[in-house]
């Protein structure tokens, strides 16, 4: 059997049967729903949530080595539930599904590993923070967090230390994400310092930069038609930042938080935010956007973003496009893009 | 006009449904043969694919417990949090099925079952109440069967598993996946308990059993030449004989191109429809002999397949292209000769002989040339591609080289014969030989074919018998799993057998190859059952000695090692006292003297033993073992039982040969049939005048049966040699490449004999018809061709 079919029947965009992509439009009957005006508690929300049907934990980062070059780094942790029924042991539903990536100007690093949940073999713990698979780790408090992940052809090890607050996106952490109401729980952590040291197959880097994590959990997402998206989480270099996603299908559906230095939200709604396709590049067979004019007029934002190495292809289970981005024009900076759905 | 014309065009067909008969039979005959092998090759194939994937023991390197007993889950998580990409398996029974439990998520993608296709199938195989998927011949209540399950078998959920067996948070094998990831902490650190067992590449019974299936292949491969070429003549024909339609066509004013368009469509739709009736034949026939496929399989080499049959796509595809592949080509050739032909003479039968000698020259250079590339590559080839290649060539050009031969052996033949009716009898059969050399060359296509695939068939069970003989010489082997056992199985059966035997092995480099290495026992049981492929003057005392050293020949083939040769085993040099023939085996082996075994490698104990004992004592000894010591069934392996299973077994394989040699023959007769048919109707002109002359039709009509008889025989005389030169490219050049050894040559003249005798009946049953006919025609028939002569 092919496990990454399965994974990709069961995250991945059923387009033909309308069901957004990986699935996260279809049916979440059994399951939790997000609900309006949210009170997330800590650390109680920064561990697992089961009763919903998926969940992530969304680790990027921008980083300078010491040999002057600049990399990306991606360590992400998916949960998703077959059902809401909760069993312990090998009758669990919950599967996790791990990615790590590291990205050089020419070069992507990419692996993949899937586990049960209800063993030991992933998962996420609270107080003392661990989010887990195999031996990939993301655990610590904010103030002192360790990263770790290892591929066949890569490695990194990594120290974190946050310098600003949590940042909820939508209404209180509770964003839209169709015109249909579809949404989901969502907070960042966008102001880590983060570094260490990376091992790749020309020998070790050591870097330095910034990373922003993302963590969103949910049952039913996206609406049945949306097939995609553009996400931006974007570092400008005067302290503040900007998180803006597209969700395409029938039409486009955009939100966008841009952050203070503070880490104060300031969240737009729906058309505020817009962002056109520039230059595509031929990726893994298809084409996809690699340069992109991204506007918000309300706060005088009109940036060219465009991609550190356009090749960042997630050659995983659920393929996709996620990869450091520079960032010029009214504001300058970096950032990374994460873009779903091409076909 | 175009539908009158078109009318007119298969009108000929309404008028000589015979003719439409042959035409569509031939087709479907060379499109069955393809198919059927094909069929049956494709589905032995997968099923043993899908057992072995099951099964993935021999693909990956696995970690086991040293002691044999169960691997604890809190180990496995403790080896995958260390960086150890590592799958969990966990094995037992349900009265006759064995039961294997894994993980889909950490298998690696070829073991767990490809009945799990989608999201709703992951969902019925974890969790609390998962499903199990089983092999079609294990009968479970609630479970799945699928097909890629090996025979006996059941698969299901690690979970699944532990709570059917009672084992809760117990594995027995965890896998190790090919590629691991940076940074990994030692197996000692995590687990010292546990040891590395190396995969393989394949077990013995893989390789034995890829090497049976690339004789299929082969087969496959010669079957598809033969029906191309039957493909071609029935197409040749159906255009000779409605050459009198299209020139009466052609005088009515009907343009050629438009003629060629009507002629390439009503092909199209004849193939296709032959095609689809071949295929189903095809089908009909895998299916006949599939069973004894299957047998052969598993009682050879212990490898499983289902013996049912499924339709594949592939199939279709395959056949329906040889089809209208074959119409293609044959079409096109005939429909260029057509174009080459003036107006009016297209109705000439003779014209067909004429033109023929046009295209002699060519094609005797193009056999030369094939030859000449054939010889070449027997001399170089060293990959399978190389060696099928050779095989093509040396075929094709052999066939094509046939009626070269015959015609200069006929132009003897003319020149020595005494008296008129002999005179014209060869001059008659040379003129005769364009219209019957394809079908001529398709018989000595499928009488090649045979002659080389009985040859590799029996040789390969000449072979085999004597390679049992050789490695299984103990009358009873037993495997233990500690040393406390060891100690007291051999305490039990010392007193009551000849000779324990103990069979020890161990994992090193010989020459940069791993080998594994055993140490012999010095007793008569070696001297007298081995034999080597080449040897030195006192292989097995040298070896007692501690001077020497056995190789297989695996080793000796990828090293270049030769007896006399010294080589170091562990530290130890030692000359290579021979080397033996290990069939089946990837990878390299060495033998050396117990004592010396147990000095280089003082850790490893003997945990398997041969035991010498009167055969008729051996029922008691493992009641014995079974019921005193408690040894299980598994554990002990009655060598007899064995030998003739696999024997009576393997006679079915020829059950398969002699049905397809049959159907091959069967084939080639009827292109023959076809051939004559044609010849017959056309022939006619020139056979009233000998009439004329005083030859009575009975005469004509046995002459005709002599004529093609001889000419069978012929033809068998320069197929025997071909399919001799075919055997030894089988099994010297395309098994070498493809498996590292080489199988022996014998030759079976009873079998070629027997051969030669169905191919002549053959000829001659096609030949019977045509000749009956002859003999039956009016004789108003006959003078009609003498009305038009003023």
């Amino acid at each position: 059997m092919n496990v990454r079919l399965i994974f990709v029947l069961l995250w991945l965009p059923l387009v033909s049967f309308a069901q957004g992509f990986a699935g996260l439009g279809s049916s979440s009957e059994g399951f939790e729903l997000p609900e309006t005006n949210p009170l997330f508690q800590f650390p109680f929300d920064d561990g697992s949530h089961p009763d919903f049907r998926v969940e992530w934990w969304y680790l990027t980062a921008n980083l300078q080595g010491d040999d002057g070059r600049d990399y990306g780094l991606q360590w992400t942790l998916f949960r998703t539930a077959l059902s809401p029924k909760n069993y312990e042991g090998w009758s669990s539903p919950q599967l996790w599904m791990g990615h790590a990536a590291v990205t050089t100007p020419d070069t992507h690093f990419v692996t993949e590993r899937l586990s049960r949940g209800g063993i030991g073999q992933a998962g996420v713990v609270i107080d003392p923070f661990e989010a887990w698979i195999d031996e990939w780790i993301f655990s610590g408090p904010d103030s002192n967090a360790v990263l770790r992940a290892a591929g066949p052809k890569f490695a990194y090890e990594m120290a974190l230390s946050a310098t600003g607050p949590r940042v909820l996106h939508g209404a209180d952490g509770y964003s839209v994400k169709s015109a249909d109401g579809q949404a989901s729980y969502y907070f960042s952590q966008p102001f880590f310092k983060i570094k260490g040291i990376l091992q790749l197959p020309l020998g070790d880097v050591a870097v330095t930069g910034d990373a922003w994590l993302d963590r969103e959990w949910s049952s039913k997402p996206l609406g049945v038609n949306q097939t995609g998206w553009d996400w931006f989480s974007l570092s400008f270099d005067d302290g503040s930042k900007l998180m803006g996603f597209l969700l395409r299908g029938d039409s486009v559906f955009t939100q966008a938080t841009l952050i203070g230095e503070d880490g104060t939200p300031v969240a737009y709604p729906d058309g505020a935010l817009s962002a056109k396709p520039m230059k595509q590049s031929r990726v893994a067979g298809r084409d996809v956007p690699t340069k992109w004019r991204v506007m918000l007029p309300d706060a005088g934002i009109d940036i060219v973003v465009t991609a550190l190495n356009t090749q960042s292809w997630m050659d995983t289970s659920v393929p996709y496009w996620e990869g450091p981005v520079r960032v010029t024009g009214s504001h300058t900076g970096r950032g990374y893009l994460e873009m779903t759905g091409y076909e | 006009m175009i539908a009158v014309t078109f009318v007119a065009f298969l009108g000929h067909w309404r008028r000589n449904p015979l003719q439409l008969f042959t035409l569509l039979a031939g087709l479907a005959l060379a499109t069955a043969l393809w198919s059927g092998v094909q069929a049956i090759n494709a589905e032995a194939r997968a099923s043993y694919d899908g057992a072995a994937a099951t099964l993935g023991e021999a693909q990956f390197d696995r970690l086991v417990r040293s002691d044999g007993r169960a691997i604890g889950q809190d180990t496995y998580i403790r080896l995958r949090r260390a960086g150890w990409l590592v799958s969990p398996v966990i094995e037992g029974r349900i009265g006759d099925v064995r039961l294997i439990g894994l993980d889909p998520l950490t298998a690696p993608g070829k073991m767990a079952p490809i009945g799990l296709r989608n999201i709703n199938d992951l969902q019925n195989f974890i969790g609390a109440d998962g499903g199990i998927i089983a092999a079609p011949d294990v009968v479970l209540d609630g479970a799945r069967t699928d097909l890629a399950v090996a025979p006996g078998t059941a698969i299901a959920d690690v979970g699944t598993v532990q709570e059917l067996l009672g084992r809760h948070g117990e594995f027995d094998v965890l896998i190790i996946i090919p590629e691991q990831p940076l940074d990994q902490v030692s197996l000692e650190k995590i687990a010292p308990d546990l040891i590395r067992q190396v995969a393989q590449g394949g077990s013995d019974i893989g390789r034995l059993t890829d090497s049976f299936h690339l004789n299929l292949t082969a087969f496959g491969f010669l079957s598809f030449a033969v029906g191309i070429f039957i493909v071609q003549s029935a197409v040749g024909l159906a255009f000779e004989q409605r050459r009198g339609t299209v020139r009466t066509l052609r005088a009515l004013g009907v343009p050629m191109r438009f003629l060629f368009l009507l002629i390439v469509v009503e092909l199209l739709g004849l193939a296709l429809i032959a095609g689809a009736i071949g295929v189903g034949l095809g089908y009909l026939i895998a299916g006949f002999l599939m069973p004894d496929v299957s047998a052969t399989l598993r009682g050879l080499y212990g490898a499983n397949v289902a013996g049912t049959l499924q339709l594949r796509p592939i199939w279709w595809v395959s056949g329906m292209a040889v089809a209208i592949g074959g119409t293609a080509v044959a079409a096109s050739a005939a429909l260029w000769r057509l174009s080459q032909m003036p107006l009016l003479a297209g109705a000439q039968p003779r014209a067909i002989a004429v033109i023929a000698g046009r295209g002699a020259k060519v094609q005797a250079a193009a056999s030369a040339v094939l030859l000449f590339l054939a010889f070449v590559l027997a001399l170089t080839a060293d990959e399978i591609v190389t060696g099928f290649v050779l095989l093509g060539a040396l075929l094709i050009g052999a066939a094509l080289g046939l009626p070269i031969v015959l015609r200069s052996v006929l132009d003897g033949l003319v020149h020595y014969s005494r008296g008129v009716v002999a005179s014209w009898f060869w001059a008659d059969t040379r003129q005769q030989l364009p219209g019957l050399s394809l079908a001529l060359m398709a018989l000595l296509l499928a009488m090649a074919a045979n002659v080389g695939v009985s040859t590799m068939v029996s040789s390969f069970r000449l072979t085999f018998v004597a390679f049992l003989d050789q490695r299984l010489s103990s009358e009873l082997y037993v495997t233990v799993e500690s040393a406390e056992q060891a100690a007291f199985v051999l305490d039990f059966v010392t007193p009551q057998v000849n000779a324990v035997l103990p069979i020890m092995s161990a994992q090193l480099h010989v020459a940069g190859r791993p080998t594994e290495v055993f140490g012999a026992r010095n007793h008569a049981t070696y001297r007298d059952n081995w034999t080597f492929l080449t040897e030195g003057q006192t292989p097995w005392k040298d070896v007692h000695a501690n001077l020497a050293v056995l190789i297989n020949e695996q080793l000796a083939r990828s090293t270049g090692l030769q007896v006399g040769d010294v080589v170091n085993v562990g530290e130890k040099p030692l000359t290579i006292a021979g080397v033996y023939a290990d069939y089946g085996n990837p990878i390299g082996q060495a033998i050396i003297a117990e004592p010396l075994f147990k000095t280089l490698f003082p850790k490893i104990l003997a945990l398997r033993f041969g035991l010498r004992l009167p055969p008729e004592d051996v029922g008691a000894l493992v009641d014995g073992l079974e019921f005193q010591i408690g040894l299980p069934e598994s554990g002990m392996i009655n060598q007899a039982s064995i030998k003739a299973y696999s024997l009576v077994i393997f006679d079915r394989t020829f059950t398969v040969t002699t049905a397809l040699n049959v159907l091959t023959l069967s084939v080639a007769g009827f292109a023959i049939l076809m051939s004559l048919l044609t010849l017959t109707v056309m022939r006619v002109p020139q056979l009233a005048p000998v009439w004329a002359m005083g030859l009575t039709l009975r005469q004509l009509g046995l002459l005709e049966l002599v004529r093609t008889v001889m000419l069978a025989v012929l033809t068998g005389v320069i197929a025997l040699p071909l399919g001799l030169a075919l055997a030894w490219v089988l099994l010297a050049v395309v098994n070498v490449a493809a498996f590292g050894w080489r199988l022996p040559m014998f030759l079976f003249p009873w079998d070629y004999a027997q051969l030669g005798v169905l191919a002549i009946l053959a000829a001659g049953l096609a030949a019977l018809w045509p000749a009956l006919q002859l003999s039956r025609m009016r004789p108003a028939d006959l003078l009609k061709v003498f009305s038009s002569e003023r």
